[in-house]
């Protein structure tokens, strides 16, 4: 009872604070969005407003001159699909593996189980250089240098670890039950697998192929270092050709930069909920 | 009341960092039965699934970490990356080379201390935000959530471009509006000239890009929190400050060490930021340790010290990577 009295007396003070730690709140999200808001205004707004010592907050006026200069810009079409090719084939390959994986340390108790994960939380951390130095020696001693298999085997085992780790959390959660009273009724295990486990680990499995699409879509490094050839690129590399010697054309730069992050943005929207639970499990960053 | 009351001074109260709900009980009560239907029938089952996955990550981690290990003992250069003739044994002498030089020192300690700055600003400020957004009116946390997210989202190659647009020299906003409050001399600052100020706009990036995860992750561990615990705290007239240390804070603290403990490898380990931001060809006062591997093995094309350089980073980090496995351990993460 004497709580009641107490939060009433309480209530005017606390919510004139509360009003305060709002305007802060929002304050922040101002901030954190600010980047994303100067990158669709630069790609929108006239290019003599970008190429100005007088930068302004508002567009005087809308024009998509930047998404045509963009869209002109050599290789721009190859490059979609060299990104599209090598995330897609990646991801596919990647899910396929993983999944089998994340049944096998979800579903049973084998020797070499938690070493086995250990491993994959481990080899995550690893600095990139550690990896491109040899990787880029071995694939060119095998010819693999300016090939999209080069890549896609890169990207493929790079999704590997959280993608198990993040499929296996859905597998546990799936009761055993399930799977043993449909073998009761006459199902083969895979038959129990394809009909019963399938379809309760599909949002699952989504969730992982677009986080594993994302990470492949959005990756440069290896992209740069392994593909010479331009009309191989992919679109994070065919970005750095805006910049040339003469400068950087920045609107440009932002107008394709926009169209790249469009469909990333999209799919983070979907996934946010079951990307934030993943990421504690699986160690990875976006 | 008086067994909140006792809770709330008591021990922490054990919650697993995992914001969803894994049904581990229920799995680990199966796993008897799993283990003797398994011994009856293909035992070997699931090694057969986990092999691909082996063989992958053999192929593309553990054997490059093994030839990094071998390359390093060697003297690999353009010559013997063409012609595919063995590179020559060369023992210690890339170490000793790379121990020796004095520039390896001053890149190791500007990459701890660029570690050291971005961690502190990513979790301090992650942790108020994260405080913050449970305060907040539930319209003002979606708008929060949206931004952080949109943040969050944007790939690393478009954020950098958009960082280096607005901290550019002619063209920068960032410019633009300090010469507005300082005068006109501002215009036309180049702010990669001095390292300092360069690190600056870099750490802008990397801690502006950390946050959402930070935040996201800091705020599902802090719904954790029993509201009745610091409620019954707050009517036994502890302080605010108290109710964190001692009722908050215990339940988000695992979680706040894992984050930490994966910022610091990451922001070790910083590569994009850099070499973006300079244009994909840092200057020597801007070499991190990956960037100075990187410069050696692919500018100078002496491939063996670049791997020396990467396999003592992976050597410094093997601690906090331990430390890093023992927490996932202890929290029963990896079961």
């Amino acid at each position: 009872m004497s709580s009641t009295t107490k939060t009433q007396a309480l209530r005017p003070d606390r919510k004139k604070s509360r009003l305060h730690l709002d305007i802060l709140g929002l304050g922040i999200a101002v901030v954190m969005i600010f980047p994303v808001y100067w990158l669709v205004i630069s790609s929108l707004r006239p290019n003599r407003e970008i190429r100005s010592y007088n930068q302004t907050l508002w567009p005087t006026s809308i024009t998509f001159d930047n998404f045509a200069r963009a869209v002109d810009q050599p290789n721009f079409t190859t490059a979609i699909q060299s990104s599209l090719i090598v995330a897609v084939t990646a991801v596919v390959g990647g899910m396929i593996i993983a999944t089998l994986a994340a049944l096998a340390i979800g579903r049973f108790r084998f020797f070499g189980r938690k070493p086995l994960l250990l491993i994959m939380i481990l080899v995550q951390m690893l600095p990139p250089t550690a990896m491109l130095i040899p990787i880029y020696a071995q694939l060119n001693a095998m010819g693999g240098i300016d090939e999209y298999w080069g890549l896609i085997v890169v990207y493929l085992v790079a999704t590997l670890p959280f993608a198990t780790i993040m499929i296996r959390g859905f597998v546990v959660n799936i009761p055993v039950e399930l799977e043993e009273s449909a073998m009761v009724d006459g199902l083969t295990r895979f038959g129990a697998f394809r009909k019963v486990v399938f379809p309760l680990l599909a949002p699952g499995l989504a969730a992982a192929s677009i986080f594993a699409l994302v990470n492949a879509w959005n990756e440069y490094l290896f992209a740069y270092i392994l593909i010479n050839d331009n009309s191989k690129y992919t679109l994070n590399v065919w970005l750095m050709t805006f910049t040339t010697e003469r400068g950087t054309d920045y609107g440009a730069l932002m107008a394709a930069s926009t169209m790249i992050a469009l469909p990333v943005v999209i799919f983070f929207m979907i996934i946010q909920k079951k990307m934030a639970a993943g990421l504690t499990s699986g160690a990875v960053k976006g | 009341m008086s067994a909140a009351d006792t809770k709330a001074v008591g021990p922490p109260v054990p919650v697993p960092p995992d914001p969803q709900p894994t049904g581990k009980s229920s799995s680990d009560g199966d796993a008897p039965r799993v283990q003797k239907r398994k011994r009856k029938k293909g035992e070997l089952l699931p090694y057969f699934l986990i092999l691909p996955a082996i063989v992958a990550i053999a192929a593309v981690y553990l054997y490059p970490l093994g030839k990094t290990v071998v390359m390093s003992f060697q003297d690999m250069g353009r010559r013997e990356l063409w012609s595919g003739e063995p590179a020559p044994w060369v023992g210690f002498e890339q170490f000793t080379n790379i121990l020796g030089d004095s520039e390896f020192w001053w890149v190791t300690f500007r990459t701890v201390v660029f570690m050291a700055i971005c961690v502190t600003l990513t979790m301090g400020i992650g942790l108020l935000v994260a405080l913050l957004m449970r305060k907040l009116s539930t319209w003002v946390r979606l708008v929060l959530t949206v931004a952080l997210i949109a943040a969050w989202s944007m790939p690393l190659m478009v954020a950098a471009s958009i960082f280096r647009f607005m901290a550019d020299s002619d063209y920068g906003l960032i410019n633009t509006l300090i010469a507005k409050v300082v005068g006109e001399d501002w215009l036309g600052h180049n702010w990669y000239l001095n390292p300092i100020q360069g690190f600056g706009i870099i750490t802008l990036l990397v801690v502006w890009g950390a946050i959402p995860f930070v935040v996201v992750t800091l705020y599902a561990a802090l719904t954790q929190v029993p509201q009745e615990l610091e409620e019954a705290a707050a009517l036994d007239g502890a302080s605010a400050y108290g109710i964190y240390k001692f009722v908050t804070w215990p339940v988000i603290k695992p979680v706040f060490t894992m984050v930490a403990t994966l910022s610091v490898i990451w922001d070790f380990n910083v590569f994009g930021q850099i070499w973006l931001l300079r244009g994909n060809k840092p200057e020597p006062e801007y070499e991190t340790l990956g960037l100075y591997s990187y410069s050696k093995a692919f500018e100078s094309t002496s491939f063996s010290q670049g791997t020396a350089i990467a396999l003592i980073t992976v050597v410094l980090l093997s601690g906090v990577a331990v430390y890093y496995l023992r927490q996932l351990m202890k929290t029963g993460e990896v079961e």
